[in-house]
């Protein structure tokens, strides 16, 4: 068992769930709930990591953000160490790749929020912040919950972009998943059984979680 | 603008709906926006409560101006000092009945909010049920727990809109009596959206009567089912008896209007505002529409009497309606409504003959309209049995 890698795994899940809970919030809201011209172009966008191939992405990523590119050589100068094939870099690839498996499913649970029901939270003197403190929260909580469960488990699982972007360097950027591949290419068919059991049993409570979610609170609203 | 009114409302837009409406709700009156689907009733409701900006306009209430487009001024609904019920209820469905009231009192001290809150469902006879859900309660239950909660914010005015259209009659009627009962302990401004003239009838003070976001009429409820303005509001009003005519003399010693219609020659209530020889329109309520009995002529049948032929006979109930063909040119029959025993101890029936009083108080005239007696509108404001 490959603990470092692992413990990474969880370690870039963990911080892709917390960049993405406001972000998601803040676009699945625009989204859900306010007419602008492009909306669907921005909801394409949004979507767009579902149906493009993660090397896709990661060739991208490594031509705007790679230690060649202006982006890429400004962050050297400022951190000291490149964004490609770092920490960082992986997880700015995480989250990126992660935007839809967030905001989608905000974005359902903001929409079956009735939109009387806001403005009688807003007849009723609730300011914007407070509205969606104790109205809009609430009633969205599962869809958010479910956003950064599918999230979490998602990023435990990726491989493609995480290889292209953080490359495979132990402790740095070598993932569970990279280092299951790593195992299998070394023959090592143990060590890459016991990883891809741990990664099978956690995928399957994180998205059994989620759907008796669902349940509960489709039982308990409808 | 009446300066005493609390509630003065001035809107006007072109689109999406158009809207062209003025309408005052003094302390403690409840004014009706009655109208047709699509009227603009509700969205005049939502630009009052900030919900909508209209194109221009002004909205005063209690000396305070939530909006003045002309000086750049759009107050949010948070700072409106509004109490409103909305048709689908919009109760918050993850909060108790108690917590849905709590939350509408900010500006009451944490300390004080549950007692009031409980106050205020004990008045809307809810006590008891303050820890259900929203789901957990009947249709009748979540319109009181809506009330309830518009009251919370200790309001300037309240807004109705539609707030009896979800539930059954039975529940309307009780919910009905519970709002006139309401009406004795709170003295602000209501203003009540509908669609139903007899919840508007029993419950409004004045009626303000809307076609296509226009104010068409604006008065004391009984004076504007009984007077109504022009042909376009009696037929929002669903009186059908509506035809044309032409005055033929005016008698105002004996306050009376000559009235020449087809062959005859009918005494109206006077109506200085047309001169002789000028077309109108005018109506008469169907229940001012008097059935001469066969058996046995009286003197009451030279008022305005008016023969014709039955062309529908529809018992309903304790009532029963007929529809008289009296050969106006339009086709348009002379409608009335007897006591169902009354229709059968006369032995009435389609293709009968009979003749009728129309009750010289009950004909009103108004200026004529183009289409008079000629085409329906599209869609009415509906009556309720």
């Amino acid at each position: 068992m490959n603990w470092p890698a692992l413990l990474l795994s969880l370690k870039l899940s963990a911080w892709t769930v917390v960049w993405l809970l406001p972000f998601g919030i803040v676009v699945a809201r625009q989204i859900a709930w306010r007419e602008f011209r492009g909306r669907a172009w921005v909801e394409a966008l949004v979507a767009l990591p579902l149906v493009l191939p993660p090397t896709v992405l990661g060739y991208y990523m490594l031509s705007v953000f790679g230690g060649a590119t202006p982006i890429g050589s400004a962050w050297q100068s400022v951190f000291g160490h490149q964004l490609a094939f770092s920490f960082d870099g992986l997880l700015l690839a995480s989250i990126l790749f992660n935007i839809p498996f967030a905001v989608q499913p905000m974005q359902r649970a903001f929409q079956s929020i009735p939109l009387d029901v806001r403005e009688a939270a807003w007849c009723s003197g609730m300011s914007a912040w407070r509205t969606f403190l104790t109205i809009e929260f609430p009633l969205a909580w599962p869809g958010i919950v479910s956003a950064l469960v599918l999230t979490f488990a998602h990023t435990m699982g990726e491989f493609g972009v995480v290889l292209m972007m953080g490359g495979n360097i132990p402790g740095e950027t070598q993932t569970i998943a990279i280092a299951i591949y790593d195992r299998v290419q070394a023959f090592d068919e143990p060590g890459a059984a016991t990883m891809s059991g741990l990664l099978l049993a956690f995928s399957m409570v994180a998205i059994g979680a989620v759907y008796a979610l669902s349940n509960r609170i489709g039982r308990r609203h409808g | 603008m009446d300066e005493r009114a609390v509630l003065q409302v001035n809107l006007r837009q072109s689109a999406p709906i158009p809207l062209a409406a003025r309408f005052d709700c003094g302390a403690g009156e409840l004014v009706a926006l009655v109208g047709p689907s699509g009227s603009g009733k509700t969205t005049i409701l939502r630009c009052v409560a900030g919900l909508n900006r209209p194109d221009e306009g002004d909205v005063r209430c209690a000396g305070e101006v939530w909006l003045d487009t002309a000086n750049g001024i759009n107050l949010a609904p948070q700072l409106r000092s509004v109490g409103i019920v909305f048709q689908s209820y919009a109760l918050f469905p993850h909060l108790s009945a108690l917590g849905n009231v709590e939350s509408a009192m900010a500006h009451v001290a944490a300390g004080e909010r549950e007692g009031r809150a409980r106050d205020l469902l004990e008045l809307v006879h809810l006590s008891g049920l303050e820890e259900r859900l929203p789901r957990q309660l009947s249709g009748g239950q979540q319109q009181r727990v809506a009330l309830a909660r518009a009251l919370a914010r200790d309001p300037a005015v309240l807004l109705l809109d539609e707030p009896f259209s979800a539930v059954d009659r039975v529940t309307r009627r009780r919910l009905q009596r519970e709002l006139a009962q309401l009406r004795a302990r709170i003295r602000m401004p209501i203003v009540l959206v509908t669609h139903d003239l007899d919840e508007a009838r029993v419950l409004a003070d004045r009626m303000v009567i809307l076609s296509h976001g226009e104010t068409l009429q604006d008065g004391p409820t009984m004076q504007v089912m009984a007077r109504p303005a022009t042909a376009q509001v009696a037929r929002l009003l669903d009186q059908n008896n509506l035809f044309e005519g032409r005055v033929l003399a005016q008698h105002r010693d004996e306050g009376k209007t000559l009235l020449s219609w087809l062959d005859y020659t009918l005494d109206a209530a006077y109506a200085p505002a047309f001169d002789v020889g000028d077309p109108v329109a005018w109506m008469i309520p169907p229940e001012c529409v008097i059935l001469h009995r066969r058996d046995r002529p009286s003197a009451g049948e030279r008022e305005n009497p008016v023969s014709g032929m039955i062309r529908e006979y529809v018992p309903m109930g304790e009532s029963t309606s007929i529809a008289l063909d009296v050969g106006a040119p339009s086709g348009v029959p002379l409608a009335m409504s007897i006591v169902t025993h009354h229709a059968r101890r006369n032995n009435l029936a389609v293709g009968d003959q009979v003749s009728v009083t129309l009750l010289t108080s009950g004909i009103h005239l108004m200026p004529p309209a183009d289409d008079v007696a000629g085409g329906r509108p599209a869609e009415r404001p509906t009556r309720r049995a």
